[in-house]
């Protein structure tokens, strides 16, 4: 007899939100988690990055405060305390998630989960701080175990909690690093190389590829190192850290760019070169559990194909989004309780964001990519300075690009930088969800004056009708 | 995945249904086709037939229960390979009775818009479950209108497909862009297995079961754009509105000298025809007996003001049904030029929409074919279509009790009884009759 019907494995945002669509769909579910409810996104990810990075924001505005008609400030840093914000916000939210999981009724089983073979589903033992173990017994068992930070030992890419650090560490700083080396330039790499930047370190990125946010579109890549430059990031693309020396307080690297190599000396160095999936200690090479390049291999509905046995969210591959965990999980519960209106996970619609200085967002394709697929393309693209707002806000840098299909009107990308428009991006994916056209778009009414504005130009100016430019 | 049997719809304007019994039971294995339950509504008794196969993990509505609803889940089969006793889960949705609401979410597929009782939930399946409930886009949904998102309209468009072809599977039955990308200008497409397409727009799947009529043993056409529309609308006439037919007697032979005389008269190559001389008088009698010309709305009664004739034109492949506009106010030349002219675009498909939309009411001819009475189907929104037989000499009872022999034809007029009545409809027809037998009236 089965204790559950469902045991998610991991209160992430994947995990818990599957679990509380399982809940409200009448399931009796559980959740399992060996560290702190709401997983890497609340307490290491997105939420306490954010609450450190609203305090570069302040920082940057009180800086700046001249600017804006107000006597000079000379703000100081105090870095504990910017921290300990944001350690409270991410308490704060874990303990959001704990009243969500008692008010859905979910159980919440602390311990390191294993699986075992077993029908309908895998049996799941849950090994407790204590080291005592319980098994408990669902219909069907949900992998949400997430992922973490990857590392390249062979090049001497290792974390080691001390002068090489991954996003964890860089999160609860002791001291501002005075010279710091970000590898990779992808959205987390970024964000603390702008948090850093901000708030006083000399900051250098390094980057493999020929540009700094590579899923970007091209010309948001472009822009965006633009202004970190004339912030005063130094950014190498097309380079690679060749070997990392670990002194006495200081690290050494070997920059490669260019077939020369050149020495730097760095106080910190933040390993932000992609992601591993949670795979390991789970038993689930036993059961048969396909897993390609540390991932779990799923279906639309997130079924591994052992029986009984689901996987969602970052464990399961790119993006490595929380949204898209969440997504992945309520589409995963809903095809367990056999709704026929679920529809399969598709990647082409998940917004990504930055919340660097200046912000970046986007969805769908990138216009390069889009003429690689062979689409004939119209693209539209509008600057912040001919925006009202943008220019009252003082943040007239930035940039709103459209892509559509020049035969149907589908708009198949939207890439935007500058202010809020981490906020700004999901007109585009409802846009996109409802599959609106150009001539949807260009007829809606957005209000003035704000920054949504440059929307509705950018999709004008595909069609070549932007009305202030 | 576990498959959810729903309550189905046996009329279009079921809501609730009474569960009388069930021919299986858990564990048991069903095919496609096979009956596994008796519906029943106040008007009848039905079967009802698996679509899927299966195991039966479980029956959620008992034998004997009244009102449940329409869509309701009844039961849950397992597929191939799934244990079905793993599937009783507590999350099943429940069928639900009257008394109690349909559940918030997932496997009901609700109702999905089909405007209630109006009329607009015909497109349910008919006696049939499906593991997703067929619905069928276009016919009498409610407001008639297709959802479609507008990128989907926009390449359904450019490729020529017929979105009431197609099955939408975004919210609610829209149509979005998958839909539409795999379609074939044309055709159906994405037909979700176990519920079979239905590119005529039918009210019921129209299927030949491949073990009655073995697919080699046919030749399959598909379905043109006429052949739809025609399908299509005549289905909807003939099922939405109350046809009753009027027969009459007429005889010719006053219009036959009449129309040698016209020709005679008339500058060369112009020859009028029978039938031009019968869409002059239908549209003259229509100009008579105004509360003929009629079409019936939702919202009250549309009395026409000019007669505008649909002369249904039998073309390769389909029908059609051009219009001779005003035909009350043009004289018999004309009507004669236009004939022609439009006969012959209609045949080469060359027919503007305008030229075919738009009539007030239509006249169908087989008498060139020596049929002698016929009752056409209603064109709507037309009020009347009359069906002209063939003329030939029979035998008549003259009023002074001899007997002679005249030139007669049978005209039947199919009436919609929501707009016209018998008596009505009998006067228009004397009307007619009058100008026929007095052809020198339409002078006048």
């Amino acid at each position: 007899m089965a204790d559950f019907d469902l045991i998610v494995i991991g209160s992430g945002p994947g995990g818990y939100v599957a679990a509380i669509r399982a809940s409200q769909l009448g399931m009796k579910t559980a959740v399992v988690e060996k560290e702190s409810l709401g997983g890497v996104c609340l307490n290491w990810g997105c939420i306490p990055t954010k609450a450190l990075l609203r305090s570069a924001e302040v920082l940057h505005l009180a800086k700046t405060a001249e600017a804006y008609g107000l006597k000079k400030l000379e703000p100081e840093v105090d870095l504990p305390a910017v921290v300990k914000r944001s350690r409270d916000v991410a308490k704060q939210l874990s303990g959001g998630v704990k009243h969500l999981m008692k008010k859905n009724k979910i159980t919440v089983i602390e311990g390191t989960a294993r699986l075992e073979k077993a029908t309908p589903a895998p049996k799941v033992i849950v090994e407790d701080a204590s080291g005592k173990h319980t098994t408990h017994i669902a219909k069907h068992v949900i992998l949400a175990t997430g992922a973490r930070a990857r590392a390249i030992p062979q090049a001497g890419l290792e974390p080691d909690g001390d002068l090489i650090w991954t996003y964890r560490e860089a999160m609860v700083p002791k001291e501002l690093p005075k010279r710091l080396l970000v590898i990779g330039s992808g959205a987390i790499g970024i964000e603390f190389a702008s948090f850093y930047n901000e708030l006083g370190s000399d900051v250098t990125v390094v980057e493999m590829v020929d540009r700094i946010l590579p899923v970007e579109d091209a010309d948001i890549s472009d822009m965006a190192r633009k202004q970190f430059e004339k912030q005063g990031i130094a950014i190498h693309t097309k380079a690679q850290v060749k070997g990392l020396k670990k002194g006495k307080g200081k690290v050494t690297a070997d920059i490669e760019a260019g077939g020369k190599t050149e020495k730097g000396e760095f106080d910190k160095v933040i390993l932000a070169v992609g992601i591993v999936g949670n795979v390991e200690d789970m038993g689930l090479d036993k059961l048969g559990v396909k897993v390609e390049k540390t991932h779990v291999v799923v279906d639309g509905f997130g079924r591994t194909g052992v029986q009984g046995l689901y996987a969602i969210g970052d464990l399961t591959g790119p993006p490595w989004l929380a949204h898209k965990a969440s997504h992945e999980g309520v589409i995963c519960v809903e095809g367990i309780a056999g709704s026929n209106k679920t529809h399969p996970f598709d990647a082409s619609n998940v917004p990504g964001c930055t919340y660097s200085h200046p912000q970046v967002a986007s969805v769908g394709l990138t216009e390069a990519k889009a003429k690689e697929e062979g689409r004939k393309v119209k693209v539209g693209k509008f600057p912040f300075i001919g925006n009202g707002k943008a220019i009252a806000l003082g943040a007239a840098e930035g940039m709103v690009k459209t892509i559509f299909d020049a035969e149907t009107g589908e708009l198949l990308g939207a890439h935007m930088i500058g202010a809020e428009v981490t906020e700004l991006i999901q007109g585009y994916v409802i846009a996109r969800e409802g599959e609106l056209t150009e001539a949807e778009l260009m007829e809606t009414i957005f209000p003035h004056p704000t920054l949504s504005e440059m929307m509705h130009e950018s999709v004008l100016d595909a069609y070549g009708r932007a009305l202030h430019m | 995945m576990p498959i959810n049997i729903t309550m189905p719809a046996l009329s279009p304007t079921m809501e609730e249904g009474t569960l009388a019994k069930w021919l299986v039971k858990p564990g048991d294995e069903v095919n496609s086709g096979d009956v596994i339950a008796e519906i029943e509504t106040d008007k009848a008794t039905m079967e009802v037939e698996a679509v899927d196969e299966g195991t039966v993990a479980q029956i959620l509505v008992d034998e004997g229960t009244e009102g449940v609803q329409v869509n309701a889940v009844i039961a849950v089969l397992a597929e191939e390979g799934e244990d079905a006793g793993d599937i009783k889960m507590s999350d099943t949705p429940k069928a639900t009775t009257k008394a109690e609401k349909a559940p918030e979410e997932p496997a009901t597929e609700a109702s999905n818009g089909a405007g209630g009782s109006d009329g607009g939930a015909a497109k349910k399946s008919e006696g049939k479950v499906a593991s997703t409930p067929v619905k069928l886009q276009g016919v009498g949904e409610g407001d008639d209108r297709i959802k479609a998102s507008p990128l989907a309209r926009r390449i359904a468009a450019l490729k020529g497909i017929d979105l009431s072809s197609l099955k939408g599977s975004g919210p609610h039955g829209r149509i979005v862009k998958k839909d539409v990308e795999g379609a074939q200008p044309g055709q159906g497409a994405n037909a979700p297995s176990g519920a079979p397409a239905s590119p005529d727009g039918l009210i019921l799947p129209q299927v030949l079961d491949d073990r009655v009529y073995d697919p080699d043993s046919y030749e399959l056409k598909p379905l043109d754009g006429m052949r739809k529309t025609v399908a299509r609308r005549l289905t909807e006439s003939f099922m939405q509105v109350p046809h009753f037919p009027l027969t009459v007697d007429i005889e010719l032979d006053h219009l036959l000298a009449a129309r040698s005389g016209i020709n005679k008269a008339a500058p060369e190559g112009v020859k009028v025809s029978v039938n031009d001389m019968l869409i002059k008088a239908s549209a003259m009698a229509l100009l008579e007996v105004p509360e003929c010309n009629a079409s019936y709305t939702d919202k009250g009664i549309a009395y026409h003001k000019s007669a505008h004739v649909s002369v249904a034109v039998a073309v390769d492949g389909g029908l059609i049904t051009p219009v001779i506009f005003s035909a009350g106010k043009k004289g018999l030349h004309q009507i004669s030029d236009e004939m022609k002219d439009l006969a012959a675009r209609a045949r080469d498909r060359k027919l503007k929409p305008q030229e075919y939309m738009g009539g007030t009411f239509s006249l169908s001819n087989l008498g060139m074919f020596g049929i002698k009475n016929f009752a056409s189907i209603i064109n709507p929104p037309e009020g009347m279509i009359m069906s002209v037989g063939t003329g030939e000499k029979r035998p008549v009872a003259r009023e002074d009790g001899t007997l002679g022999i005249a030139t007669v034809m049978s005209v039947t007029l199919t009436c919609d009884h929501r707009v016209i009545g018998g008596a009505e409809g009998a006067k228009w027809l004397q009307a007619f009759k009058r100008y026929v037998e007095t052809p020198e009236a339409m002078l006048l």
